[in-house]
């Protein structure tokens, strides 16, 4: 009797168990679809409404006067292009060596508090950001560039960079590490020929990863590149920026130009994705080595 | 055989050995290791075996908080003195890792060469390269593919690799870690051929806790056992013939006999 009220109590549980199990399944798996439909939403949506105004001209000419149908955004795209390319170039070598210092000697009060600020200044807004470049970089000379808006990409990019790349050289094995010391390399010569080399596809995802996260910010370049519309080169002065170009257009009451705005905001994600395949490629190497 | 072998090309003197700063792993180690023979040491995980061996080319010291009191001497000359180069003793003393790590990003030749002063000739480097894969005896399997990653080869081929690596830089002693506890037994067997080959050159002292494997190729047994403190200390150092039929001491002979460890 006593056996047979255990028994049922048991199978009991386990039905509640398998029901909870379903259940937990089921929500987690409409959470994820969610997520995802929401995604392909957006992607659609953007397609739809922008692929029609992308064409050739679109992608090479300067915008059309105010009111003029045609016209295009090749200028915000080279433009957008120096930015972000400038300030690659700034925030890639210093979060490189940041991320290097970390890894090699992350023990201690000055590395952590490196890291905790690291930490605080990736969840700065953007607006902040750029806040800063217009203080520092566009008030003192009186007019707006692309320099300043490099500067505040570059604080962007700095935390993303420092970390990925500190996790890489991290996530190198210690036993490489070891055997290049253990073959009489210098500290140094390990560190650069085996250990960073090794952690090279690492850095590598960080560095795009760091790219495609300010290559669609606009708020800093409100009050630092400004936007311009026309063809300039000069990083010291004001510079078209296609974010900035869809923003324009997107609130403007003319329909060619709104159109312009979703075949931007097309171009700008296609972008963020095509850097964010590569950095999975570049990831993977076994693939990439075939 | 003992610490008082006169031609002993290595010796060991007193050594103690502490990581994360104060926790001592081995205490007063003293031996000396035999030249051209293959010594053992063994016993069970723990005692510091590892960590003596690591001792003996200064890579015990490149953890955080990790430091050696004692002497290690390399024919008479105290590698913890304060004028040794310790990159001049690591390429004097080669060491092998208990798991193959090839370095990834170079080439199979790139390997072997990576210990090489980097001034030397293309030819040169080619040369020495062919003659360390081939005391390796891994000539043959890779000849073909000698710009092809580490990553080509098997397990064995890339422990074979590390060896010819270390064997590159013609160190005059060789230590290695349980170097084949991650292989096969048929790349065990190769492994442990080549032991018994380079044996006729210089000195190999190898830490293993596969007793069958000291005495199919070491010369010299230690035992070495951690106390109640977890401190490694030296049990016994003999021949290895009798240490595995007639040893001195009780602990010994309990761990050869299988009772424990």
């Amino acid at each position: 009797m006593a056996a047979t009220v255990r028994q049922s109590a048991t199978s009991g549980n386990l039905r509640f168990r398998h029901a909870a199990s379903t259940a937990g399944t089921l929500v987690t798996a409409a959470c994820a679809s969610i997520g995802a439909a929401l995604l392909i939403l957006i992607l659609g949506y953007v397609a739809l409404a922008g692929f029609q105004a992308v064409n050739w001209s679109f992608l090479t000419q300067l915008p059309a006067p105010v009111g003029e149908p045609g016209g295009g955004v090749a200028n915000g795209i080279v433009g957008t292009l120096i930015t972000v390319g400038i300030a690659t170039l700034i925030a890639a070598p210093f979060g490189l060596l940041c991320g290097l210092f970390l890894a090699l000697f992350g023990r201690g009060w000055f590395p952590e508090t490196v890291r905790f600020l690291s930490d605080v200044l990736s969840g700065i807004p953007s607006i902040a950001i750029g806040l800063f470049a217009y203080v520092w970089l566009v008030a003192p000379v009186r007019h707006f560039s692309a320099i300043s808006a490099s500067a505040a990409f570059a604080m962007l990019m700095l935390p993303v960079i420092l970390r990925t790349s500190e996790e890489a050289i991290r996530s190198v094995p210690r036993t490489v590490r070891e055997g290049a010391l253990a073959l009489g390399l210098s500290e140094f010569s390990a560190t650069m020929r085996i250990v960073v080399p090794a952690a090279r596809p690492a850095i590598m995802t960080g560095l795009l990863l760091a790219i495609a996260r300010v290559t669609g910010e606009t708020a800093p370049l409100l009050f630092t590149a400004f936007g311009s519309p026309f063809w300039n080169l000069d990083p010291t002065q004001p510079m078209a920026q296609l974010p900035l170009q869809v923003f324009t257009y997107a609130i403007s009451p003319y329909k060619s130009w709104q159109q312009q705005a979703w075949a931007g905001a097309l171009l700008l994600i296609l972008a963020v994705l095509v850097l964010n395949v590569t950095a999975r490629l570049v990831l993977n190497p076994r693939r990439a080595r075939r | 055989m003992n610490e008082t072998a006169v031609d002993a090309p290595l010796r060991v003197h007193d050594v103690s050995a502490y990581y994360n700063g104060s926790v001592k792993a081995i205490s007063a180690v003293s031996m000396a290791f035999a030249p051209r023979s293959v010594t053992a040491l063994m016993g069970p995980s723990g005692c510091g075996k590892t960590t003596l061996l690591r001792c003996l080319n200064r890579i015990h010291e490149i953890a955080p908080g990790a430091r050696v009191e004692g002497e290690v001497l390399l024919n008479g000359e105290n590698v913890y003195g304060p004028s040794t180069s310790v990159i001049e003793l690591r390429r004097r003393v080669g060491m092998v890792f208990q798991r193959p790590n090839p370095f990834p990003t170079l080439s199979i030749l790139g390997n072997v060469t990576s210990g090489l002063s980097r001034g030397m000739s293309r030819a040169h480097r080619m040369e020495i390269a062919e003659q360390a894969l081939d005391d390796a005896a891994l000539w043959d399997e890779v000849k073909d593919k000698l710009h092809a990653p580490p990553t080509a080869l098997s397990g064995g081929q890339q422990q074979r690799l590390c060896i010819a690596r270390a064997l590159a830089v013609e160190p005059e002693v060789l230590l290695m870690d349980e170097p084949t506890s991650s292989l096969d037994p048929i790349s065990t067997l190769s492994i442990e051929e080549l032991m018994t080959q380079l044996a006729e050159r210089f000195a190999i002292v190898v830490v293993t806790h596969n007793m069958q494997q000291a005495a199919r190729v070491s010369n010299v047994s230690a035992f070495m056992l951690a106390d109640e403190h977890g401190v490694g200390r030296l049990v016994e150092m003999d021949e290895t013939a009798r240490i595995f039929t007639k040893p001195k001491d009780k602990r010994t002979e309990d761990y050869i006999t299988g009772r424990f460890g």
